[in-house]
């Protein structure tokens, strides 16, 4: 299992733990039961604070991801594949429910959002 | 979540310079770093903690007892790095570490041993002939060997080079690898602290500024840097601290989402690092002063 660690990217380094866990598991590179490094195990192999590693594994928790077990350490969850997309989905939504909302505000038709989503979209492709 | 250091209150004058009612508590398990310019209080702070110096007021608490009561037991549990030499100079490396190890109920020849030879610690020099990075490293290997409950170190990365440096900061996760061990660091050099602390207490000038968790400092405090055009008496007044130049300014507001909303689509707005945050706090300080 491989986390990297960007200084410079500008995203917070719990959401990069987190987001890089997350992916792992998607892929099934980390599968149920397999047990991740103990909180203050990884801070210490990424010379970072212990809360801010705690801060990933609560959050990964929180999506399901992953359950902690006091004295024991983290393991993968067993939701399947399946439940996890279902989960990701159901925070995509709310993240496309927030851009409808702001898109309002600036009294966009629909059609406008669509159309500048396929534009960006487009965009990230190439 | 228990505290191995409680400062109630502390206050002490001296002849220009004073400490004034500090209380903080110091959480068990993590590493917190005390960061503040010179001359905030830092040392002065340890030296009251340590029981070398008596504060004029307030009282202090080590591993919930009070440190004077109980001074000969908290100390077994404490391992002290200093920046400054505390041996005596003429004895030679060997002859300080066979005085000093009797006095720790828990003290571990095999891991002094263990860390001579990492550190390369020449055991037959004097003390006073050895360079401030290798006074700090015997320093470091006494403190280490005593399976200390409290590690209190007081500029102990200033007379490392970056590499020894790196090594430190891995020793001491390491170190509180056990949920029960805690650490106290003082430092102005912040970029030690800005990956591995867990809660930074900041003091200038005698006075206590915040004692927080150092990941809600990111999502508390901002940095905007823009053209001046910016600056109203208003919007200045925003802000902690900030440094104009003639080709615009940079500055650090304490209420991120504000700020970002203000400022999002004029300004550049950044994650200030603790160097940022101690330097416009004490910058905005003097200003208003």
């Amino acid at each position: 299992m491989n986390i990297l660690i960007s200084s410079t990217s500008g995203e917070p380094i719990y959401a990069q733990i987190a987001g890089q866990v997350r992916q792992l598991i998607l892929q099934g590179e980390l599968v149920t039961g397999m047990p991740l490094p103990s909180i203050r195990q990884l801070a210490k192999e990424l010379q970072i604070s212990v809360i801010t590693t705690k801060r990933a594994y609560e959050e990964l928790e929180r999506e399901g991801l992953i359950n902690s077990i006091v004295g024991k350490g983290s393991f993968v969850s067993g939701a399947d594949q399946e439940f996890i997309r279902e989960q990701r989905l159901r925070i995509m939504e709310g993240k496309l429910k927030e851009l409808i909302d702001e898109s309002r505000l600036l009294g966009m038709e629909y059609k406008e959002l669509a159309e500048m989503l396929k534009l960006l979209y487009e965009e990230e492709k190439e | 979540m228990s505290e191995v250091i409680q400062l109630e209150g502390l206050s002490k004058s001296y002849d220009r310079f004073e400490l004034r009612d500090i209380t903080v508590g110091i959480k068990e398990g993590y590493i917190t770093g005390l960061i503040g310019p010179n001359g905030a209080g830092k040392t002065s702070l340890i030296q009251m903690i340590m029981g070398m110096v008596y504060p004029d007021q307030g009282e202090i608490q080590l591993f919930g007892q009070n440190h004077l009561l109980h001074q000969a037991a908290i100390k077994d549990r404490i391992g002290y790095v200093s920046d400054e030499n505390i041996y005596y100079e003429r004895l030679t490396v060997n002859q300080m570490k066979r005085i000093i190890a009797p006095f720790y109920s828990r003290w571990n020849e095999d891991i002094y041993q263990k860390y001579q030879e990492r550190f390369k610690l020449p055991q037959d020099k004097k003390i006073k002939d050895l360079s401030k990075g290798m006074k700090i490293k015997f320093s470091l290997a006494i403190a280490l060997s005593h399976d200390a409950d409290l590690l209190i170190m007081d500029e102990p990365t200033s007379g490392l080079d970056p590499i020894f440096r790196r090594e430190l900061l891995e020793l001491l996760s390491e170190h509180i690898q056990d949920e029960k061990k805690s650490i106290l660091f003082s430092t102005h050099n912040t970029m030690d602290l800005d990956r591995i602390a867990d809660y930074i207490v900041f003091i200038n000038d005698g006075r206590l500024v915040f004692n927080e968790m150092k990941e809600s400092l990111t999502e508390k405090y901002l940095l905007v840097k823009g053209g001046r055009e910016l600056l109203d008496r208003d919007v200045r007044r925003w802000f902690i601290g900030i440094r104009e130049t003639a080709v615009g300014f940079e500055g650090l507001i304490g209420n991120r989402a504000e700020g970002e909303r203000y400022f999002k689509d004029t300004a550049i707005c950044e994650i200030p690092t603790l160097e940022e945050i101690m330097y416009f706090t004490v910058k905005g300080s003097e200003a208003h002063a």
